[in-house]
Formats: C-alpha cells, structure tokens, sequence
C-alpha cells in the first residue's frame, strides 16, 4: 500500500534557530505582539510504499534516525495522513 | 618522497585549491580528489576541505556523507590514516560518524568572517603534533554553523580521552567547551572550524596555520 507521510523536524529545545529568532524579532515591528518561541524547522512530504501504516511508521524512523535529522541536535515527528490512491 | 595529501573537493567546495597550495608551500603533495571517485588514489593523508559541498542541503555535510569518495575516506581512516576535515569539511567528518558531536548554528545567529586566536589544548593527533600545548595561534573562522554542541556524557569523554585538539581564546560562537578542534579515540581524524590554509602566509596576516599543516605532513611520515 502507498501512504502519504509528513516529517516535521525540528531542532532541540536549546539549539539556536537563528531563522526562529529572526522571525520573532521581526513581528513586533510589523505589528504583530505577543508571539513568542517562534521555532522554524522543516518540513518534508513523500509518499512511501509498505504493508500498513505502522511498517511505514517504523522505515520513515530509521530514514529519520540515519539520513533526515542530525540526532544530535534534531527530532523528528512523523504523521502518516492518508492512503494515497485508496477509497 | 614528499607526502601526498589528497583535498577531497564535492560539488560547493571553495577551499580545495587554498589547501593544495598550503601543502605544497611545506614540500608536500597536494592532489584533489573528486567527491564521486571512489579511490583515494596515492594519498597518504586526506583533507576534506571547506566549502558549501552538496549546496549544504539537508543540513551541512549530510549529502556529502555519501559521496562515494566517503566510502574509502572512512575505510581509510578505520585503518588509521590521517584525514583532517577543516570548517565544512569538520561537518562532514561529524555527519559520516567519524567524529562525535556536530555543529549547530553561530550563538550570536551571525555568519563570522573574522581572525581569531586558538589555543593548542593536545599535540597528540595528526592535526597538532609539531605544535606546542598552550601554542596561541591567529588562524581565520569563517562559519554560520560553527557552534560544537555535544551530549554532556559525549563531553566528558572528549576531555577524559584529550580528544579536544584546540579551543577557542574567546568563544566566538558559543561551542561547548570552547571547542575549535576534536578528534577521534584513534587520534588520527581530526576536524576543526578555522582554516589553517587561509593562514599559510605571510601575505595572508598569518603563518600560524602551518604548524597544522606540517603535523598533518609529519604524522605522514609516523605512519609510513
């Protein structure tokens, strides 16, 4: 079965963001008040071919954990939202 | 016979050339070495120079991990040849797994061009052994994400293990440890964020970069 997959990653909590900061220091001066902790990270969409959801779960874990993030600094989280191409 | 370094130059290296020409201004051989060759051909130490390799996309060094060059690089160094990564190149070396840690963005969220005093913490690695401990050497940065964040228990085996090679005088980008320069329990893979090779001559500012790149040529010579 083909699934569609959304990777939001993230830097850890501590890990400068200067694209983060950037941004929250800008909103104020367009107005926008009291948004704070503003985080940017990225976000990768694909679709993936496995037997259920959770198989596809597990791989897209292991490309995480091995190629899409530095575990170092980075965490991922995995959202499987649809069935590409089921009824 | 001098010594053959080879510069491994990805698609977005900048500094292969720079670095060729500080190895051969010391009397070794500096020979380029393409990301997607798979031969280190006759080199007796490899350099993985700085630069953007692979544009930087994902993150740095991430795409260049597996460039099939990665592939001897690694093997060579299992075998204990020395191989060096300076500033994009110390990135890669970390993404590959050959060094611990990795280096996360500036703290002061600011590119840095500027010169800056390290201090030689260990002569024990192919990075440092012609220099001296407690050496202060001028050598330029120039880096986005040169900010060395390691786990604390990872830490406390750098400095258990003296695997921290140089640090920075003034912590330019807020590193942990102050740290400029690791290198791994074998001692002969080394990265660091400074470019010795921007600091090879007089006409330069600085000739303090030639101490690193004389040890790389010497552990050369230990190991052959």
């Amino acid at each position: 079965m083909q699934f569609h997959a959304v990777i939001d990653i993230q830097l850890h909590a501590g890990i400068a963001d200067p694209q983060g900061s950037t941004i929250e220091r800008a909103l104020p001066t367009l107005g926008f008040d009291g948004i704070s902790n503003v985080r940017a990270g990225k976000s990768i969409h694909l679709d993936i071919e496995a037997a259920d959801a959770a198989a596809a779960e597990a791989q897209l874990a292991q490309v995480c954990d091995q190629f899409l993030t530095n575990p170092v600094i980075e965490g991922a989280e995995i959202s499987i939202l649809e069935t590409a191409g089921a009824n | 016979m001098a010594p053959t370094i080879g510069v491994v130059r990805f698609p977005g290296t900048n500094c292969e050339f720079d670095t060729v020409e500080a190895v051969q201004a010391l009397g070794g051989q500096g020979e380029i070495l393409w990301h997607g060759d798979s031969s280190l051909g006759n080199s007796d130490a490899v350099i993985i120079a700085g630069g953007f390799a692979h544009g930087d996309y994902l993150r740095p060094g991430a795409i260049a991990r597996f460039s099939p060059i990665m592939e001897a690089v690694v093997a060579a160094a299992k075998d204990g040849m020395p191989v060096v990564g300076i500033c994009n190149g110390f990135q890669v070396l970390t993404e590959a797994g050959l060094l611990p840690g990795a280096l996360q963005k500036n703290a002061g969220l600011k590119f840095i061009n500027d010169w800056q005093m390290l201090r030689v913490e260990s002569t024990n690695s192919s990075l440092t052994s012609a220099a001296e401990v407690g050496q202060e050497l001028n050598i330029p940065i120039n880096h986005f994400e040169g900010n060395y964040t390691c786990s604390p228990e990872t830490l406390a085996e750098l400095k258990a293990n003296d695997q921290i090679v140089l640090s920075y005088v003034g912590n330019p980008n807020g590193s942990v440890g102050d740290i400029a320069g690791v290198c791994n329990e074998g001692r002969n893979v080394v990265g660091l964020m400074p470019h010795p090779e921007r600091a090879s001559h007089a006409l330069l500012g600085s000739t303090d970069g030639n101490v690193l790149m004389q040890s790389v040529l010497d552990s050369v010579g230990v190991s052959a």
